[in-house]
């Protein structure tokens, strides 16, 4: 028989992976229900299933012109290599779209969103699990015919709608299909559902790629003037002038920590913590920066005190209403979740007393009855603010307290092997530093992650006399941070313990 | 209610003859069995046929002016067991459910109906979940098919096809007294397309009359000698009235195409892959128009040998499209030509592959291999592919890049908790055999809580560890859910466990719906319904099997109590079964129908209450042990502002639903008190902006006056 007519027209494709809530779907229906009113045939397919719940997911249209008494045979799934348009509805999304194939160099207008929506595993890690993008923008950038990517998160929120919103706004700016923006709004008219905001967020999403916003990079905030009653500002003088003798690099971290511990205790608490960085002069500048960091966090460790001084604040009551989004015309009350053990009420007596009771595992029980279980305190009452208001006042004898000075003790023996070693190998010196940044958190939690700080100074003398010691505590002390139970620990010291067999 | 309203698709079902409907494959399905004069409806919801049922049953006002009985059954074998009304009686039923778990548990009912034979249309459409977004194993209907004499339609993926295939289905039906699936595909379920409608039909015969006029034949029912009977009816007379209707009507199309030595044979659902393949090649075109000739196989099961041979004859190679394992119909195709002495070279699983699915490049590459071994010579275009970008070290670096996103607990789920709770109590009795069923609970085996051994089927957590029911130091766990427990787990979970003196812990997780599947209705569900009897608690049917030790805890999101609870059950003497039921409404649905009322009620001015979770980022130390118990999609983490800060801190999204886990969970396992909640008052009245005045006043001074001693520096 004869050849047929083959035709060479071929569909747009467009494939948009989000994950499930993102309304994917919706940006699908809208893309079909436009192509459609301007005559042309759209087919659209979904998996849902249950990667609804939560789970990335992909949706795929295809649109071509229609024909009279022709019908279109369209694809259910994309052609990798092949798809003119992908939209990513979350960074990572455009990675996973670049890895299926279906961006190409020669075809591919890529839109993402540029935000983050983190996977559990990135959120649940002790320590920093955030993924660097970095892989993925490179990518995107040279794998794709273009690479479109702006915040359409924070575009659809600032304009109180969704991401599909200004997806669809972003679609319309790229250009990439042959449908004016007007065709895009009626769209958005036609379904009537939050027409106002969508048409909002829709223009964000165009703007931001026609024009991208640039936003400009936070101004460093100036030194706030300093403030305090007349006998604390010649102490406070005197502090300032103290950093000034320190090597430049370290200056602007050292104020850092000094206004932390200042506003922890006081400032004679921030003369206690120069002296300590004193004793630490002999290491290199910019080992002295981190030395600066981590003695604060050490002596701004977090106490009772601490926290009820943070949460009895005023400027805390303002941020709150600012994390809400409440109007004014509304009112915010504020229920705080506590849970004080015998230790933490043991640490905030003063130390004999504390000590005392912690001896007696009679007293300890019958404290605990007492003590130890869950309150809610509403701290927008009175009578739930005044107990934490008091409890904050404490601060002025906070240096007379158990827990303060178990926390010192802690510190000294910290601080003791950062200076035996800073002489002959600094670079163990401020491994041993950073190991600061193992102890964290309250209760349980701190005292891991204490035992797991314990653990990596006390490997120290098994590694003794090695020129990679340094190099050592740095791989135990990122193994630590892995795993809440502390197995990655567990290994790495089980393999330095064969290093010295 | 389930989790999306059909309101505006059901206008669609009312669509009169030459109207366009336009809409999802699964969507079509509806209508078209009302323009096939059903009588009956019933299934088993579950993704990818939900929807299906979710329409009808928003759609009872107009299935019933037709006359046209609805059920949502209480599992698939119950479902499979209605079309027993379409035995004796002309009438034409319909039921579906997701294919092979749905098919699994229907298998005694459908071979039993299979047996007999029918003498109304029986269909049964199969949502195939295969492929990309699949829930289950990956298994094929076909083997169902072939072993009960079922036939199996697997029309090409668009909605007149789908429609049509309908309409035949309840014809062969009846022209062949045999049963017919109706198979689709996940996509082919969510495919959005058009199709001219016809008018609704009223059933010829009602459930009312067969009901009033009853009929029976003894050599109906499956029992010597009867079922030997059945057997040879199946090959000797029901399976030519098959293939003579089939050929009739044409059922399976054949597109011609110039380069007539070769041919390609295929399932209809792969046909608009295989033609997107063959249009990359330059060898077909958008419009459906081909160069190599196509058989469509719209009809997978039974084969029509005359067809296949002629198809086949005279050509050089054909190349057989058949996605999912075994190769059935190629094997069959292979002794079909051997038997009529067609000695055409047969490709199929040795050029595609023989497991997954078929996807775009599975095909591109199956193709390619084809031409490439039995028609060297042809001028063909070069499809596009991916490979070389694949193949870049950029795209490479990716993999440890772009985390996995497995399915997780939705914002607010009251599930959540109860997995935080089991995590704490592990932390204290040591690890558990957890064995775990089909639902969203399942997810509680990803990160971040990575509970569960192991998963049987929906509704067979507990019969899963029934083994374990021997003397140790610990006890088995097993997790099943509302929708499982109706479906099947009330006897061969808890009936078992009383029977035969287990002393395992089984938690059933009660959120009020099958809301897995998207929301559906069940006995114990809360709400009223005009057209089902709910509210039937789980904890009375337990008890009622014989279960003692029950707790049921209505809050799931009391964490500590949940903790207590389980550890109880994991520890007390008493011997027998110990069932925990933890409910809490799905917070998907409840969302949905809480949301408008709230909003509308602030609208109108009357006082609400809305709280929201929130984290004190200077008091949070970033060790992030709340998303280790948590992992609720609000609950994220951020880099701190703060230059002390090395590790990101924990913050709570604006999607946060208020749902108090976060709170509870920082109580129970004593993690910290950055956690705040905050209520905020919509529309306060005079009371509330008094307690405020004074309470500001108060506290304000306070706060002044502990500022005035402090000394800054920033």
């Amino acid at each position: 028989m004869a050849s047929p007519a083959i035709a060479t027209d071929r569909p747009l494709a467009v494939a948009i992976l989000a994950m499930g809530g993102q309304g994917g779907g919706v940006l699908a229906d809208w893309i079909v229900a436009m192509a459609e009113g301007a005559g042309w045939v759209a087919q659209s397919t979904s998996v849902p299933g249950v990667a609804q719940r939560t789970g990335a997911t992909i949706y795929y249209v295809e649109l071509i012109r229609a024909r009279d008494g022709a019908h279109p045979i369209l694809s259910l799934l994309p052609v990798p290599g092949d798809v003119d348009v992908v939209i990513a509805a979350e960074l990572m999304e455009a990675g996973r779209a670049i890895q299926r194939g279906l961006v190409s160099p020669d075809r591919t207008t890529l839109i993402a969103s540029s935000h983050r929506a983190l996977a559990v595993p990135e959120k649940a890690a002790p320590g920093d699990g955030i993924t660097d993008p970095t892989d993925v923008l490179t990518a995107a950038n040279g794998l794709s015919a273009r690479f479109l990517c702006a915040d359409m998160q924070y575009l659809a929120e600032r304009a109180g709608s969704v991401i599909s919103a200004s997806l669809f706004g972003a679609l319309a700016g790229s250009a990439a299909l042959p449908f004016p923006r007007a065709a895009f709004e009626d769209t958005i008219r036609a379904s009537g559902i939050a027409v106002a905001a969508s048409l909002r967020a829709f223009a964000a999403g165009f703007d931001a790629i026609e024009a991208p916003e640039i936003v400009p990079p936070k101004p460093t905030p100036p030194p706030a003037p300093i403030f305090g009653r007349e006998q604390d500002r010649a102490a406070l003088d005197r502090a300032l002038e103290r950093i000034a003798t320190f090597p430049a690099e370290a200056r602007a971290m050292l104020r850092t920590g000094l206004a932390r511990v200042i506003d922890y205790q006081d400032v004679a608490y921030g003369h206690e913590y120069l002296d300590r960085l004193d004793t630490l002069r002999p290491l290199p500048d910019a080992a002295l920066s981190e030395a600066a960091r981590f003695v604060a966090v050490a002596l701004a460790y977090d106490d009772v005190i601490r926290v009820a001084d943070l949460k009895t604040r005023a400027s805390r009551f303002d941020r709150v209403r600012r994390e809400v989004a409440a109007r004014p015309d509304q009112l915010v009350s504020t229920v705080e979740f506590m849970h004080p053990r015998v230790d933490e009420v043991c640490g905030t007596l003063p130390r004999r007393l504390g000590a005392f009771i912690e001896g007696s595992p009679m007293l300890v029980r019958a404290l605990r009855s007492v003590v130890d279980h869950g309150r809610r305190m509403r701290t927008t009452s009175v009578a739930g603010f005044l107990p934490l208001w008091l409890i904050a006042g404490l601060r002025r004898w906070r240096r007379a307290l158990l827990r303060h000075e178990r926390e010192m003790a802690h510190v000294e023996a910290w601080l003791t092997v950062v200076r035996h070693h800073m002489n002959h190998d600094p670079a163990l010196a401020l491994e041993v530093l950073k190991c600061r940044r193992l102890v964290k958190g309250y209760s349980d939690t701190h005292m891991r992650g204490q035992s797991k700080f314990d653990r990596v100074i006390g490997a120290i003398p098994l590694l003794a006399g090695r020129a990679d010691t340094a190099d050592w505590v740095r791989r135990l002390r990122d193994a630590a941070l892995v795993d809440e139970a502390g197995v990655a620990l567990e290994g790495a010291l089980a393999t330095v313990r064969t290093l010295d067999a | 209610m389930a989790e999306r309203s059909f309101a505006r698709e059901v206008q669609d079902l009312k669509l009169a003859v030459g109207e366009e409907f336009r809409g999802e494959g699964i969507l079509a399905v509806t209508k078209a069995l009302l323009q096939s004069g059903v009588g009956y409806v019933a299934g088993y919801q579950g993704a990818p046929i939900s929807h299906l049922m979710d329409v009808l049953s928003d759609a009872q006002g107009i299935m019933s002016d037709l006359g046209v009985h609805f059920e949502f059954s209480a599992s698939e074998a119950a479902a499979a067991s209605t079309l027993a009304a379409s035995v004796m009686y002309p009438i034409r039923g319909a039921v579906t459910w997701k294919s092979t778990a749905g098919t699994n548990v229907a298998s005694d009912a459908l071979s039993n109906l299979s047996s007999g034979g029918v003498t109304g249309g029986a269909l049964i459409v199969i949502g195939e979940d295969y492929g990309e977004g699949s829930s289950i194993m990956q298994e094929r209907t076909h083997a169902f098919a072939m072993k009960s004499q079922i036939w199996l339609l697997d029309p090409r993926p668009n909605l007149p096809s789908i429609v049509a295939a309908v309409e035949h289905g309840f014809a062969l039906s009846e022209a062949s007294n045999t049963p017919v699936m109706l198979e689709l595909r996940i996509r082919a379920c969510h495919v959005h397309g058009s199709f001219i409608c016809k008018d609704n039909q009223k059933p010829t015969y009602t459930l009312a009359e067969a009901l009033e006029n009853p009929v029976t034949d003894v050599n109906r029912i499956v029992l010597p000698p009867a079922s030997f009977m059945h057997e040879q009816d199946k090959i000797k007379r029901r399976w030519p009235a098959a293939v003579e209707y089939i050929r009739r009507n044409g059922l399976n199309e054949t597109f011609d195409g110039d380069i007539a030595d070769l041919g390609i044979i295929l399932q209809g659902g792969m046909y608009n892959g295989v033609l997107r393949a063959l249009k990359l090649f330059g060898l077909a075109d958008i419009w459906g128009n081909t160069r190599v000739p196509l058989h469509v196989l719209n009809v997978t099961y039974p084969l029509i040998d005359e067809d296949l041979a002629a198809f086949c004859r005279g050509k050089r190679a054909v190349l057989m499209v058949e996605e999912g394992q075994p190769d059935f119909i190629e094997q069959a195709l292979n002794a079909i030509l051997r038997r009529a002495g067609v000695d055409t070279a047969l490709c199929g699983k040795d050029v595609l592959p023989m497991a997954g699915e078929y996807t775009a490049d599975a095909l591109i590459d199956g193709l390619g291999k084809f031409l490439d071994r039995h028609a060297p010579e042809l001028d063909r275009a070069r499809p596009p592919s991916a490979a070389p970008v694949l193949s870049d070290p950029r795209v490479q670096a990716l993999a440890r890049t772009v985390p996995a996103r497995p399915p997780s607990f939705c914002t607010g789920c009251p599930e959540r908790p109860i997995f935080s709770a089991m995590t704490l109590v592990q932390k204290e009795l040591g690890a558990h055999h957890i064995a775990c069923d089909i639902g969203c609970h399942l997810f509680a085996i990803n990160p971040p809580f990575n509970l569960g051994a192991t998963t049987m089927g929906y509704g067979l957590g507990p019969s899963s560890a029934s083994a374990f029911n021997v003397p140790a130091r610990k006890r088995a766990i097993s997790v099943m859910g509302d929708g499982g427990f109706w479906h099947n787990g009330l006897v061969t979970g808890i009936g078992n466990a009383v029977f035969n003196k287990s002393d395992a812990v089984t938690v059933i997780v009660d959120n009020h719906y099958s809301a897995a599947t998207g929301g559906q209705d069940i006995l114990s569900s809360r709400a009223t319904s005009p057209d089902r009897s709910t509210q039937h608690p789980i904890e009375d049917a337990v008890r009622g099997i014989g279960a003692t030790w029950v707790k049921r805890i209505d809050r799931t999101y009391d964490v500590a109590k949940m903790r207590d609870t389980l550890r109880l059950a994991l520890t007390t003497a008493v011997r027998g079964p110990k069932i925990v039921i933890a409910s809490s409404e799905c917070m998907l649905n409840k969302q949905r129908r809480e949301r408008p009322l709230f909003n509308a009620a602030v609208k109108r001015g009357e006082r609400r209450v809305k709280p929201k979770f929130g984290i004190d980022e200077d008091v949070c130390t970033g060790d992030h042990a709340c998303i280790r118990l948590s992992g609720c999609p609000s609950l994220s983490v951020k880099r701190s502002d703060d230059p002390l800060k090395l590790d990101p801190v924990a913050v709570i999204d604006e999607t946060c639903v208020g749902c108090g886990n976060c709170g509870e969970v920082a109580e129970a396992a004593v993690l910290c008190p950055s956690f705040y909640r905050a209520d905020v008052v919509h529309n306060p009245n005079a009371m509330d902006r008094l307690l405020d005045r004074v309470r500001t006043r108060v506290i304000g001074w306070l706060q002044r006056r502990r500022e005035a001693g402090r000394v800054a520096l920033a």
